[in-house]
């Protein structure tokens, strides 16, 4: 069994129960993306360390052809980087990504840090997930071991428990 | 803080009848491989893979799933599909194996016709399967099965049920479906 250790002490992602902080992120040259928008509809945020992960078959792609599952729960699914939308975009396009990744990038990881996943041994996010309610409050939020990617079990499940959620309080 | 201890996720549904099983039934150790065919690293581990089950005989049973990533390898489904159509005619080990030995010509235009001289297969019957997508419903099965059991990618492989974190090495392998087996 291995332990869960973080290089970083103060990565640690905001709790289920939390109100999401809202944010506006350039998503496109001109175009920008508010938490807010999505208010009404579940959101699964999903931070990552670089674009050009040289995984094959990444998360992000993994994510892309699982967006049919996310939509059953009419969930949006937004991608989170301190890259720039210029990599955005080649990304994006050369994985065949069908939702958008937004870009933490001025200043430098502030939305990532907001949500307690910026690691600032190496500048990037972490590799975190959050699923955040119709409601604008997060349900759900995991933070990945160094170079383990999640995969899509915990989201699936999490966006399964808003619609039919353990009531322990 | 108590530090929180990291889980790997654990196989769902375990291996059972549905399976395709190379090696001996009644072996304990129990390798299960999340494998998409155009994947270069799948590609890579498939030599690794034989020398392991070379290596362990009839202590180990393999299992294969698909987990074909269409968004990055556009011909994973198609080859997903004929190793399952092949498999309807008894050949699916026969038809994996030439799919990850032959994987730089995968959607050539020949390909059908190489495997027809090469395997014993009813080419026509498999053809029209695969252009019927009549496997389609148990590759994407296989697919939701390894979403749930947490692969993030490929191969992912399960070792004793639960995910193998590790580096997809032989001598890695080895171990920890040594150290699995002894519990």
């Amino acid at each position: 069994m291995k332990e869960f250790q973080t290089k970083n002490q103060k990565v640690s992602p905001l709790k289920a129960g939390t109100k999401a902080p809202n944010f506006t992120l350039k998503t496109t040259p001109d175009q920008h993306v508010s938490l807010r928008d999505f208010l009404g509809r579940p959101v699964v945020l999903c931070f990552y360390p670089a674009d050009w992960s040289p995984v094959c078959s990444d998360q992000l792609g993994l994510y892309a052809q699982l967006m049919p599952e996310f939509r059953k729960f009419d969930a949006e699914l937004l991608g989170v980087s301190v890259d720039g939308v210029w990599s955005h975009l080649a990304f994006s396009k050369d994985r065949n990504l069908n939702f958008p990744l937004l870009s933490d990038f001025d200043p430098k990881g502030a939305i990532s840090q907001t949500y307690g996943v910026f690691a600032e041994r190496n500048g990037e996010s972490a590799r975190a997930l959050f699923v955040i309610d119709p409601k604008g409050i997060i349900r759900w939020s995991y933070l990945s071991p160094d170079g383990v990617n999640p995969g899509a079990d915990g989201i699936l499940s999490a966006l399964e428990n808003l619609k039919s959620p353990h009531r322990n309080d | 803080m108590t530090t929180p201890k990291y889980q790997a996720p654990r196989l769902t549904p375990p291996v059972g009848e549905r399976d395709h099983i190379e090696g001996s039934l009644s072996a304990r150790m129990v390798l299960v491989e999340y494998g998409d065919y155009q994947c270069p690293y799948c590609g890579a581990a498939y030599p690794i893979v034989k020398k392991v089950q070379k290596e362990l005989g009839t202590k180990l049973r393999f299992v294969f799933r698909n987990f074909p990533i269409t968004t990055s390898h556009p011909q994973a489904e198609w080859a997903a599909e004929t190793a399952e159509a092949a498999a309807a005619q008894g050949k699916f080990w026969e038809m994996h194996d030439f799919l990850y030995e032959n994987q730089a010509s995968l959607g050539d235009h020949g390909f059908f016709a190489t495997y027809e001289k090469k395997l014993e297969l009813d080419v026509k019957r498999l053809e029209q399967e695969v252009a019927q997508h009549v496997h389609s419903g148990r590759v994407q099965e296989d697919f939701m099965s390894g979403v749930r059991s947490g692969v993030n990618g490929t191969p992912t492989f399960f070792i004793g049920g639960a995910r193998y974190d590790g580096y997809p090495g032989f001598a890695p392998l080895i171990a920890a479906l040594e150290k699995a087996e002894k519990g």
